[in-house]
Parts: structure tokens; sequence; C-alpha cells
């Protein structure tokens, strides 16, 4: 790890204005991805802003019904907080999914959504990764990619994106707000992660200098339904081979709404507008589970060893949303 | 002068009652120190430097400008590090690993090869000093894959002859009414011990002290006497606690560099391995291919069993994982063939793993057997004990106890096996599929010779001096009660003193044999030291010592098959729709020797079938192909089983006893992890009706039997 | 404008204040070890990845391998050394002393430490990923054996002492809540005992 300076920011404009002036600066939140990834050698900033004393360390209802949460709140207040899990369900059982409770106290919503992939290519500085160091190739396309995407991804990068948090903010519309020095801005969530092409180490759409201030997720109804499920190689502690936030409205027999995510098995959170189009207006039955993802998974390009997971996608949106129907009926 | 206070009268027993662990409350608050805890006035750091390529030549080192970064006291590789004598035979009878014979030549045989030591002020300098340092390769390309029929496999003896035939195989196999024939997989597996390796080397007056974390100071302080060419006067290790070992904490890379550099500097160096750098250095177990062929009549009694193995070692040291052994102590046939194979590969060295050869050894063949009996309609637990040898299947030596048929007994009636469906794939409960599996187990119950000695002290305590090592089985405790009851007084007047080779020689925490070996010469030194004080011998004020020296009782053990043996169960819930495997309750039963301390034993034996499960379900290291490492080197890649995936299991054990042992113990460190992984992989048959013949049972695998794939 | 790579910091560790010159690359973990002799807190991994650091910060578990020191001014640092009311054990760590809690003891003060934040958030109301139904209205949830496996999940132990961990835990839990849950000390209710 090399040499680093440090300072701590107190105020939003602040922070914006010390990252403004200087290169290679970096800001702190949580730690738990970018120390980790310092110590790998991974990210090797000249500078530290210490953003955890800003003011953003709050989750509030606004005048419209929408859920604020700040930027700097921890994965542990925010699976924690009533109001999450009373309208977004499936939010909390996302983030509770996530980590260990020791790296939920720490890390924060602001870092969760710039969280690195876990590509052990990625991480070890002696191998190549595009990511990592454009033009320098993708092991993982010929190498170990079990867990690597089966969507959207290229063949210069198959790496996935590591948060389940995401997953449920992405299916509940979530918005992010950033503040830059030139003013604050916000991006859908939908539009925050850039699509892999050939520029995988440019992951989001954030301007330069942007700080996250926090997200916004809209009222949704449909959401107090929700459920998140996360498989993973062993029970606990583990990153998700596949997931999915889902959010069902069913009246008289039929989806009037619904909300469909998955996570593992692309670059970024995956919402699955495809299904939901089959989905909403069909009849409340498993066929029209099974139909929806198929249509979303009909643009799968999977590897040679990770085609399970289309699979694994098909029958968890089948299950969980049959459980959902069940749940509703009762 | 005082005299003896030893008490002959109403002494209760220790041995056999639960003990909490003596050194327990100082690991609770945290007061234990392990090997990087100790504190040195001076210390520096080294930061060990690994390659990033798995096969080629060092051209060049630029260590110029590494020696000029903030805090850097030395850069030491092939070019200057002291020459260091390889030509030896160890107290485990074999060469030394030049895994471990640190910068001696140019040369690098696998990826994550230590190529420089770093050493700094500070741990923070020398990481980044070890970071920066640019080393120039000469690449070759390199084979890291290991298959069945690789064109380089050969027979290697180990501890064991690589190869026993007997009879006609193919007659035996062509006459038998059923026949299995099926192939089976472990992976990488790496021991992962919670406390990274660490040593601080440092000179004393002329005398080299190492503190370090290891499973034997006299193992690890011969091997530095060897390879430093040392007086062993002159040489001492000190392990005080250790934090997990299983095979991996012996002579590595760091403790050598770190005498090296401390020889320098003159000056207290410590080298702790990181986490990902065990991956490479820590030592592993190979991934095993193992065939098995079993015939049998009509009414399951083998005819015919063939178990052959291949695994891997590095190119420059032969180690053979024994997993075709197992078969030569389970289970008898007219026609019995066995045999371990080694293919050398550009990867680092394998060494011994927690139940080496029995682990992976015992999930090819118990997950052989219960095809069998699926085959021939038998119960496997029947199968099993229509199967019982009359005298060892190879050595045709008697058995010293072999109680395997009555831990199935007790077992079946404590796990409910009787009520069991024996037809797979029909039990549902929600979106799990159920089923129940069993397995048998055994390990050698050996021991090693070993010194101790026995003080009384005039204020009425004794202090017991062995060069043992407690990596958290309870062997402190454990000699504590030994010595309690050869002295005849309570234990909390013992205080019993390990992990020093100034105590004397003593065999290792390793092979299920630390607390048998160690407890024998303790028994024998406080069982002497009682007699002389019976004898009304008077304390002088600095007490009175005895040593014992079990050498020539060690040796004089009679031939036998000296084994524990175990019948393993395991319920399982798997979810073909995800992939997901659970266990559900799990219960081992052992025939393992005197157990010393149910306490301590009851954990150290559930320990065993954790790992069983973690095997089973979770661990694998991918070794890449293209680069030669292993990718995901580290605790979040490489999965252990962690608290969400231990259900409430159950260990238990029969009266049993080794009547040529004093104590009567038989080792009961590895003998929980034998069979465990073969129980869940056949209730994992039974929940599913697949076969699942590659570990571990991770989701793909499953769901790719859900699709229609052949067995796994 | 080059910014000092290191700092004085005052850290404040079990209620004592320690004043000292950081590297900035200095974790909390590293500068309780190797600085302030403080060397209950373990290094298992040093990537977050298994628990053996964890310690107390304000209250919260968290792990101090991936805490840089220079963050922690102005935070309650609390270490297995500073759990203990003098020489009477936190009923965890006598919980843990008990039932055999551990074999070699390395990832010990971390399953301590995070047994002692767990029970807190326990008693908070927090759901977990295997709480059932998560919403506020279900009420919080017992903490049976599977609720307290699932909360340590984040502290391996290699040796593979969990289930008596888990006895430890569930005792500790009994005796801090006053009520026990019997599911949990006996291995809830829905595992056989066998």
């Amino acid at each position: 790890m090399r040499e680093f300076g440090y300072q701590r920011a107190y105020d939003v404009a602040g922070a914006v204005a010390l990252l403004d002036a200087a290169p290679d600066t970096r800001f702190l939140g949580g730690g738990t991805n970018l120390v980790d990834l310092m110590k790998t050698g991974v990210e090797r900033p000249a500078r530290l802003i210490d953003i955890r004393e800003l003011p953003l360390d709050r989750i509030e209802v606004t005048a419209e019904g929408a859920l604020r949460i700040g930027a700097t709140v921890t994965n542990g207040d925010l699976a924690a907080h009533p109001e999450v899990r009373r309208r977004y369900p499936a939010l909390a059982q996302a983030v509770l999914a996530g980590a260990s409770g020791q790296l939920r106290n720490m890390a924060t919503v602001g870092g969760n959504l710039l969280q690195r992939t876990r590509c052990g290519y990625f991480t070890e500085v002696s191998q190549p990764c595009n990511k990592r160091a454009p033009g320098s190739g993708c092991p993982a396309v010929a190498g170990e990619h079990r867990n690597h995407a089966i969507l959207g991804a290229s063949d210069h990068c198959v790496a996935v994106h590591a948060s389940d948090m995401a997953v449920a903010l992405t299916a509940f519309d979530a918005v992010v707000h950033y503040e830059t020095a030139d003013g604050p801005g916000e991006l859908p969530l939908a539009d925050f992660y850039l699509p892999v092409g050939d520029t995988p180490h440019r992951e989001t759409a954030l301007p330069a200098g942007a700080l996250i201030t926090g997200v916004t997720l809209p009222p949704a109804p449909v959401a107090a339904h929700s459920r998140y499920r996360k498989v993973r190689e062993r029970a606990s502690y583990a990153f998700a081979i596949g997931s999915l936030a889902a959010a069902l409205d069913i009246r008289d027999g039929i989806v009037r709404d619904a909300r469909l995510a998955f996570g593992a098995v692309a670059s970024r959170p995956w919402r699955a507008s495809a299904a939901e189009r089959v989905l909403t207006g069909a009849p409340a039955v498993p066929e029209t589970y099974a139909a929806a993802a198929d249509a979303e998974l009909a643009a799968a390009r999977p590897l040679p060893r990770n085609g399970y997971k289309v699979d694994l996608i098909r029958n968890l949106t089948v299950t969980v949303l049959t459980e959902l129907a069940e749940e509703a009926a009762r | 002068m005082s005299t003896a206070t030893t008490t002959t009268s109403a002494h209760a027993p220790s041995v056999g009652t639960g003990h909490t662990r003596v050194e327990g409350r100082d690991k609770v608050t945290g007061a234990a120190r392990y090997a990087a805890e100790v504190p040195f006035a001076g210390l520096a750091h080294g930061w060990l430097v690994l390659s990033t390529i798995a096969r080629g030549r060092i051209r060049s080192l630029d260590t110029e400008p590494v020696l000029a970064m903030p805090g850097v006291l030395a850069v030491l590789d092939h070019r200057n590090a002291p020459h260091l004598n390889t030509d030896y035979t160890g107290l485990m009878g074999l060469r030394p690993d030049p895994t471990c014979a640190v910068f001696q030549h140019d040369r690098v045989p696998h990826l994550g090869w230590p190529v420089a030591l770093v050493v700094a002020e500070t741990s923070e300098q020398a990481r980044e000093a070890a970071e920066t340092l640019v080393v120039h390769y000469e690449q070759e390309p390199h084979h890291v894959e290991l298959s069945g029929d690789h064109p380089d496999a050969h027979p290697v003896d180990g501890h064991e002859p690589a190869v026993t035939e007997k009879g006609d195989l193919d007659a035996r196999l062509a006459s038998s009414a059923f026949v299995v024939d099926a192939e089976y997989t472990t992976p990488e597996e790496h021991h992962n011990p919670m406390e990274p390796h660490a040593a601080t080397a440092r000179w004393d007056d002329g005398r080299l002290e190492v503190t370090d974390s290891n499973q034997g100071v006299t193992w690890v302080a011969g091997e530095l006497q060897n390879l430093f060419s040392l007086d062993p006067a002159s040489v001492r290790v000190r392990s005080e606690h250790v934090g997990g070992g299983f095979g991996s904490k012996g002579v590595r890379a760091h403790q050598v560099a770190a005498v090296m550099a401390a020889t320098l500097l003159q000056r207290p160096v410590r080298v702790a391995l990181t986490r990902r750098q065990m991956f490479a250095l820590a030592g592993h177990r190979s991934p095993t291919v193992q065939r098995v062929r079993l015939g049998a009549d009509a009414d399951g009694r083998l005819r015919a069993l063939e178990h052959r193995s291949v695994s891997r070692t590095s190119t420059v040291y032969e180690f053979v994982e024994p997993s075709a052994g197992v078969a030569r102590v389970m289970y008898d046939a007219d026609a019995h063939h066995t045999a371990n194979h080694v293919v050398p590969l550009d990867v680092p060295s394998p060494t011994w793993m927690r139940a080496p050869g029995e682990a992976p050894g015992s999930f090819a063949l118990e997950a052989a057997l219960d095809e069998l009996a699926e085959k021939c309609g038998i119960d496997p637990i029947e199968l099993r004990l229509r199967n019982e040898p009359e005298t060892g299947p190879v050595s045709g030596l008697p058995f010293a106890g072999r109680d395997l048929a009555a831990c199935f007994r007790e077992g079946a009636r404590r796990f409910g096996w009787a009520d069991r469906d024996s037809r797979p794939g029909v039990r549902r409960e929600g979106r799990w599929l159920l089923g129940t599996g069993t397995a048998a187990a055994s390990f050698p119950a050996g021991a090693q010779p070993s010194t101790a000695s026995a003080t009384a002290h005039p204020d009425g305590t004794f202090t017991i001096r062995i060069s043992a090592a407690d990596i958290g089985t309870g062997a402190r405790t454990a000699l504590t009660l030994i010595a309690a009851d050869a002295l005849q007084v309570p234990p909390e007047r013992i205080r019993v003193r390990i992990g020093d080779s100034d105590f004397g020689p003593a065999g290792i925490a390793g092979g299920s044999m630390g607390t048998r070996s160690w407890s024998w010469a303790v028994k024998a030194a406080a069982g002497e030291l009682r007699e002389r004080l019976a004898l009304g011998a008077g304390l002088p004020a600095q007490g009175l010592t005895v040593r014992s020296d079990t050498t020539e009782a060690v040796e004089a053990l009679g031939p036998a098959e000296r084994h524990s043996y175990g019948a393993q169960f395991a319920e399982v819930a798997v979810d073909v729709t995800t992939g997901e495997v659970r266990v559900r309750r799990m219960l081992g039963i052992f025939a393992a020797g005197r157990i010393v301390n149910p306490l301590t034993a009851r954990n150290q034996l559930l320990g065993g079938m954790v790992w069983g499960i973690s095997m089973a379900l979770h661990e694998e290291a991918a070794r890449d192909r293209a680069s030669g490492g292993v990718v995901g080197a580290d605790l979040a890649g490489y999965h252990v089983a962690t608290h969400a995936d231990v259900p409430r299991i159950e260990a238990g054990w029969i009266e049993d006893t080794d009547p040529d042992d004093p104590v009567g113990i038989k080792g009961i460190g590895e003998i929980g992890v034998v069979g465990a992984a073969a129980a869940v992989a056949n209730a994992v048959w039974h929940a599913t009706g697949v076969r699942h013949r590659s570990l571990p049972i991770r989701p793909d695998r499953v769901l790719a039997a859900a699709a229609g794939a052949p067995d796994a | 404008m080059a910014l000092s790579t290191s700092s004085v910091i005052t850290l404040k560790i079990n209620g004592e204040k320690h004043t000292l010159p950081v590297d900035h690359r200095t974790t909390l973990l590293d500068a309780l070890r190797e600085r302030l002799d403080l060397t209950g807190t373990k290094k298992g991994c040093d990537q977050g990845q298994c628990g053996a650091c964890t310690v107390l910060l304000d209250g919260r578990r968290a792990v101090a391998c991936l805490q840089l020191a220079v963050a922690a001014e102005g935070r309650e640092i609390t270490t297995i050394e500073g759990v203990a009311d003098g020489e009477r054990l936190h009923p965890v760590q006598q919980a843990f002393l008990d039932l055999d809690g551990f074999q070699c003891g390395y990832c010990t003060p971390g399953q301590i430490c995070s047994a002692i934040g767990m029970i807190q958030e326990h008693a908070a109301g927090w759901p977990s990923a295997v709480t059932e139904d998560v919403r506020p209205q279900a009420g919080p949830p017992p903490l049976t054996a599977d609720e307290i496996r699932e909360r340590m999940s984040g502290n391996l132990c290699r040796c593979g002492a969990y289930v008596a961990i888990v006895e430890a835990v569930a005792r500790a839990a009994e005796a801090h809540t006053g009520e026990g849950h019997e599911d949990a000390a006996t291995g809830g209710a829905k595992e056989a005992v066998i």
C-alpha cells in the first residue's frame, strides 16, 4: 500500500472541493471495499477524504412519500430501519443477505453502490484484467468464470456486480443523488451503471468529482409485498451466484404490477424489464412466471461453465413469484 | 527441605471427566499471545516477495530503488542469501521440502515461489517496498492440470507402500454378481488455520531463538538446525499458543527467511504470511482422482476391491496423498488392489492436511460402498458389517481393537436409522428434498517417542515440561489431567508447560499422535516422580525433577493393525431448483481409545465433522490453468463452512482402549473428518437420486444434475 | 499540495486515551497489535473475510482490519481486553470458557466481541437474513439457534467449534435478556436432538 494523505470532511461542499483540488483522491466511507482494494494494490490513491462525518446519515420519508436514504447510512442501519422494512422488505432482506454483521455496520449506502467486482482476476494485480488495467485482457473468459456474467457482458469483461442492496434498489426505481463542484445532480439507478462494452473500467455514469449524497426510493405500494432471495455457495457470508428481488401486486388473479431484478448475472444489477412486461396484466400462475423469466433470459449468453445460472435464475423467478402470489392470496 | 505433599487417599480420577481448558481464561480475555504477538525491542519486519510466474528463472531483481525506500533495511534474494544445507533427513524421516529452502537459486518452480524478502522498520514500509520490487523473469511454459490418466503419473511410497496387490482382480470382477466402477474426484484444499504462519527470529548470546507458531518445536528446531548447519544446542524454538495448524505448520519459508534476515541484520526480524501468501506457501491437500472398482456376491460380500488414487505434487518435492490406503484397513476381498500415484506439476508442494489420505480416500471408498449397497439392495450398514475383516486385509496382522460394528449399532440407534426408507428422491419438505446417508471411518493410531519432565515443588504443586503443542486440541489440558492422575493429586496442583524445544525432544501435534505420545511420556515421568515421593524422598528447595523417555517403549510396540474407527451419519436437504444443499443434522460415533477430556474431545470430534461438511459442500481452490495460481486466494474465494452451514451436530463414543498403550489413547484429531464427506454425499444421493462423485457438491453441480446431465 | 502521510492521533480504547503518531496506512488492527500492545484482537485474513479482528466501534461490532486507525479517531473502541468487568468475565466470555466455545482460541476474541454486538443488535429488534418476516409489524424475531448462526456467520472458526460457540452465545444471550429462548439453548425447535 502506498503512502497517502488523509483529510476529514465535515460538509458536502467541503468534501467536493477537497476532491476537486487533487488528483488520485478517493472518498472514504466505511472502507470495507476501498481499504481491502488498497491492500491488494488494486487501488492506490494519493489521498483519502473521510466522509463518514458528513450529515448524510439519515433516512427520511419525504413529503411525497418517498424514502430518502443518506449516502453514509450504514447497511446495518438501513436494514434495521422500520420504514425500509415496512415499505421495501426486499431491500432490507437484500442488505441482510450481504456480507456479515460487522461489515454491514461499517459499509455505507454510497460505498455499496460503488463497490468493485469480486472477480478473482480483478483483485490479483499480477493478472491481466481489462477493468483494472485497460487493454491487458480478460483471463476469466477462458478461465475461472463459474460465477461470472450471463447477461450484458462483452469479450472485454465478464465480471459481475457484487452488491445485493443494489439489486433491490434497482427493482424499486431508486434515484442516486450526487453533488459536484458545479452543483447537485441525480441519476436513475437504471442509468447509473454503464454498459460493459469495450470500456469495463468505466463503471458508472457519475460525473468526475461527484460525491454520492443519497438515494431516493419513490413511493411504490407494490414494494410492500416484496422479497429478496439469494443463492450462494455456502449458507452465509458469501457473494451471490444468483439472486432476485421481486415484488408482485395481484388482484383478481391478475398481475397488476410487478418488479423484478436479478443479481450476480451481469456487470450491474439487472432490471428484468422484459420479464415485467410479460407479467403485467397476465394471470398470476407459474406458467406466467416461467414465461417472464424466459423472456428476460432469452438474451443470456452463458460462458462454458456458467450456464447453470440460466436455470438458477429461471427457477428462482418461478419459485419466488409463486411464493409471493401464495402469500398475497392468504 | 520439606516433605512430599502428595496424597494417595480419596483421589478422584481426572481423566475421563470434563475439564475446561487450563489456558481458557487467557484465550477468552485475549491475554494468550500467539507467535506474532510477542513483543521484541528493535523488531524489524520482513515481507516475502512471491513469484508472479509459475515456471522459469529469475533474470534480475531491481533492488536498488527498493533499498532507497523509507525504512527499508535489506533485501534478501538468491544472490545474497546464506547458503542452506538441504542434504539431511529430518525428525519426520523425510528430506526437507525445497519449498522452505528459500533464495538458494534462480529457478522458479511454481507461482508464489519466494523470490525475495524485504526487511523494513515497520510492516507498512516492508509491505509497500515488497510490492514495489520489480523482478524480471525468463518465463517457461507451465502445467498445473491433474488428470486420472496423466502420462507422468507414477507410484510413490509415502509412509506406506505405493502399491499393494493380491488376487486376480479382473477374474473376480467378472465373476461378481454386482460391480461398481466409478471415478471420484476431490479438489485442491487448503488448511487455512485462523492464525497465519508467523515467526520472529533473533540471536541471543550466540543462540538462535525463534518464536513461532508450529505443530512441533522439536521438529522445527531440528529442521532449522540442519538447514543452517548449527549446533543442536544453539537453536531454541518456542511456540506457546498456536492458532490452528491442521498439518500446515511445520517448517516453511517464513521461518527460514526470518532466520536469514536476523542473522544478516543482527536484530529480531518477524516474518508473517498474509492469508493470500498462505495459498502458495503453507502447503495444501492435493486434488485427487480416484477410481474404485468393487465386485460383490449376491449377498454383498466383497470379492474384488480396487482403489487407485492419483494426486499431484510439485516438481521439487515428492509428496503423496495416500488416498488408496484406507482400503487396506477397511475391507478385504479375494482380489484386493490399491495404488497411490503422483504427478509432478508446476505447483507448490502439497503436504499433510487433516487426515491425509483418509479424508479424500474415505470419500471415494465409502461413496462406492453406498453405490454397491444400492445395487445389491442391502442396507449400507448391513453391507459394511458383512464385510468386516478378521485381520488386516493387506497386512494379515491382528486388529488391536476394532469396534466399527459397535459404532454403527450405537449410531444407528441414536440417528434413527432403522426407520429409513432406502428409496432415493421420495422425501419432500417444501422446496427441500431430504435424505440420509452413512459412512465408515478409520484412522491410524500411532505414537512417537517423546521425553518429558515432572517436577515436584515444595509448595505441593507440580510442573510438567514437554515440547508438546496445543494447536487447539486441548493437549495442555489433557496432559494436566494425565499428570494429575499419575501423581494422584487434583489437576489444580499441576502446571503444564509446553511449546519450548529446550524441554527436550517430543513428537509433533500431527497424525492424531500428539496427545497419545506426550501422555505416555508425562505419565511415565509423573508416575516415577510419585513413586520417588512415596518412598519419602525429601524435596530440595528447587524441587525434585524426574525425566522420562518413551523411545524404547514406543519402539517395543508389537505389530498390529492399530486404528480408531467411526460411523458417520448425515441428513441433508437439497433444493434441486437452486442447487443448495444444507446439512440438517449429523452424528458421529467413534471408537477412538480412551477419551481423556470429554468436554474438549467432543469439540474436536465435532470439528472434524465440520471439516467433513466443509469438504463435501464448500472447499475448493480454483487453480487457473493460464497463470498457474489460485484464483480468489482468500477466505472469500476459498469457502470454509460458516456458522450457518453447521447445524446442531453430535459426536459420541463407545468404550474403547488400546491395551498396549499405558493411557489407552488412540487419538481423535483426524477421525472426525474421515467418512464425513461421504456420509453427506450419500445423503445427497438419498435425497435426490443423483450420485455426486466430485467434491464439493456445489449448486452448479446440483443444478446440472437436475437439468439432466449425467451423474455429476 | 503535498499532504502529510502520517498524523498524530488520539484513540479512545477501552475507556483510555492513547495518543500516537500513525502512518495513514496503519489499520486500527495493526495499531492495536503492533503499536499499543493490545494483541487480543487477532489478524486472521486482514481483508474483512474472517471476523477474527472484530471489535466494538461506538458499541457496534466492526472489523478492525478494514478500519484505518486515523479514521477511528473520535470513536469509542472496545476490544476483547475491555469487555470484562475487572476480574469478572463478561457473560459471553464466561459462557465460551464453560462450554468450550473454542479450540485454538485464535478466532475467539472476535467471536466474543461479535456475540456481544450481535446480542445488542438483536435486543434492538434488528432482523437477520433468516428472519422469516422482516416487516416491523411481524415483531422482533426470537433468537433461535438458526438466528444465532446466521448473525455469527461473519466469524469463521476453522477448528469447527461452531456447535459449542452457538451453545455459549445462546447461554449468554439468555442471561442478557433474562428470558431464555429455550429453542436456542436446545438447538432449535425444528432440529431433532439425536
